[in-house]
């Protein structure tokens, strides 16, 4: 085991996995991050906890992680190199191994431009590749990124995202390659609606043999209203909505019910998806209909290992 | 070249209130290239400045570059008439003509953008952040550093749409510039490789040649 993590020691056994995300509040209410871990905790095998999520200012993630971890529910650590030089994102890789969090996923973070203080300083000392790299030495080496010996464990289970539907699409699973090679034991996917082309991008997964090094969770993000699918598919970059899901999402009587509907679907075709290992669903705002789409998949009760 | 635009006119005019003898001075290199402060902008300020404060003396000059000391020269004689000078440089050429006579107030009438080149007639892009350590030579001509708003060593990002940067429509993604002219540089495997982490410069910067050093000793 690389971090003992309940992630880990599920994906190691093959056992098909459940992730959401529990973002943190733009304040200090502890309780926010509480209700979400409640609401989640019987349904996933982890949270991921997010990093000041398109660039807007909440409670920091690993404050949430341990708001998570106190009421005995697994976090995911997401980290952005937006945010942090290599000091800062290596002292807080270590503070985390200290209070107990075993999961990180390690991002380049969406542009600063695109959150509440447009105008802030970019970081991006290290790229997230680079970022990968430098946790799994950390963990596996003892070392910093300059060569010196870290005192102590730094057992990490760590995970990078992938983006199937950005640009160039051929380029796409060159990029995984390197991820997995600088060190990503899991990958969470951008959210999937683009079916087709998600099977396309899988098949050359394949071909390279990568689902066999990391555990590929493909995300979901379930849409609770025509105006949600039309934004997303017009204003969220490298997001692919096709016309389908946005003219079902129109014609529904309940589009809520049809949005569980269409993510049921999409779980019932990923299961048969060879080299998909679970999935991470990205409901935000509109967690409490996790539980409901895990149940109806049949992937309740979660397993234990 | 050094990219630069003028600034507002009211916080020219902000700078100006203490003072009405003022000597504007233009730069005869980059700030002439990229239209911002050659002779004729200087003309245009001037003229400006002059129908909007009645009680202001504006003088004009311009030399053929505001960053080297013998071309600033040329003002030395001059500068004792008035109370400050406006200067149509970048930061560069500012602080040079600042360094030269400390006695004076120098005010930047221009905001320096960075160093770039002009696409097309009015449309300046940024290329070179002058980071102290080209890669160029492995991403096909093309400035990651600079070009992509991430700076990544590792592109594209997973917000690259239809050619863009996730940034701005108007931008295009340096990343899928790169993987196109690798591609058809048959250069491709310097993507499969993993460059190292980035060594940033430190500020300011200063290079010293010694062998430039001796001949001057000498």
């Amino acid at each position: 085991m690389k971090s003992g993590s309940n992630l880990e020691r599920l994906l190691e056994s093959g056992q098909f996995s459940v992730t959401a995300e529990a973002g943190p509040p733009k304040g200090t209410s502890s309780k926010v991050v509480q209700r979400k871990g409640e609401l989640l905790k019987l349904c996933c095998d982890a949270l991921n906890v997010t990093d000041n999520q398109t660039a807007i200012v909440r409670m920091s993630s690993l404050s949430g992680c341990v708001l998570l971890k106190e009421m005995g529910v697994e976090p995911v650590l997401q980290m952005v190199v937006r945010d942090r030089n290599r000091l800062a994102l290596q002292s807080d890789i270590l503070g985390a191994a200290a209070l107990g969090i075993r999961n990180v996923l390690c991002l380049s973070g969406d542009h600063q431009k695109f959150g509440n203080h447009p105008t802030a300083k970019g970081v991006y000392d290290i790229d997230s590749i680079q970022f990968i790299q430098m946790v799994k030495n950390m963990r596996d080496e003892h070392k910093f990124l300059n060569g010196e010996d870290i005192s102590g464990d730094v057992p990490f289970f760590i995970g990078a995202a992938a983006n199937p539907f950005a640009d160039p699409f051929e380029f796409r699973v060159i990029r995984l390659a390197k991820k997995v090679a600088a060190g990503a034991d899991f990958i969470q996917t951008q959210g999937v609606f683009d079916m087709p082309k998600f099977i396309e991008w899988m098949k050359m997964v394949r071909d390279r043999g990568l689902d066999e090094k990391t555990h590929i969770l493909a995300g979901l993000i379930p849409i609770k209203s025509v105006g949600m699918a039309r934004y997303m598919r017009n204003n969220v970059s490298g997001l692919s909505v096709p016309k389908e899901i946005v003219d079902r999402m129109a014609d529904a009587r309940e589009p809520k019910e049809e949005g569980v509907k269409i993510c049921l679907e999409s779980i019932e075709q990923l299961k048969e998806v060879d080299g998909i290992h679970g999935i991470h669903i990205m409901a935000v705002a509109w967690e409490d209909i996790v539980s409901r789409i895990v149940e109806e998949a049949g992937l309740m009760p979660r397993p234990v290992v | 070249m050094i990219i630069a635009d003028q600034k507002p006119l009211s916080e020219i005019q902000d700078m100006l209130a203490p003072y009405r003898k003022i000597l504007l001075v233009g730069c005869g290199t980059c700030m002439t290239f990229c239209s911002a402060g050659g002779r004729e902008e200087v003309a245009t300020l001037a003229g400006t400045l002059l129908s909007e404060n009645k009680d202001m003396t504006v003088d004009k000059m311009t030399i053929p570059q505001q960053c080297a000391v013998k071309f600033i020269d040329r003002l030395a004689d001059k500068v004792g008439n008035y109370e400050a000078i406006l200067s149509m440089a970048c930061g560069n050429g500012v602080q040079a003509v600042a360094n030269r006579f400390p006695e004076k107030p120098v005010l930047p009438a221009l905001n320096t953008q960075f160093i770039g080149v002009e696409k097309e007639p009015g449309i300046w892009t940024e290329s070179c952040m002058a980071c102290g350590d080209c890669i160029l030579w492995r991403t096909g001509g093309i400035c990651p550093i600079t070009r992509c708003a991430k700076s990544l060593l590792n592109g594209p990002c997973g917000g690259a749409s239809g050619g863009k940067c996730e940034v701005s429509k108007d931008r295009p993604c340096a990343w899928q510039e790169i993987y196109h002219a690798l591609k058809r540089l048959n250069m491709l495997h310097y993507l499969k490789e993993k460059p190292r982490v980035k060594d940033w410069p430190i500020h300011p910067g200063r290079i010293v040649r010694e062998d430039l050093r001796e001949v001057e000793a000498a």
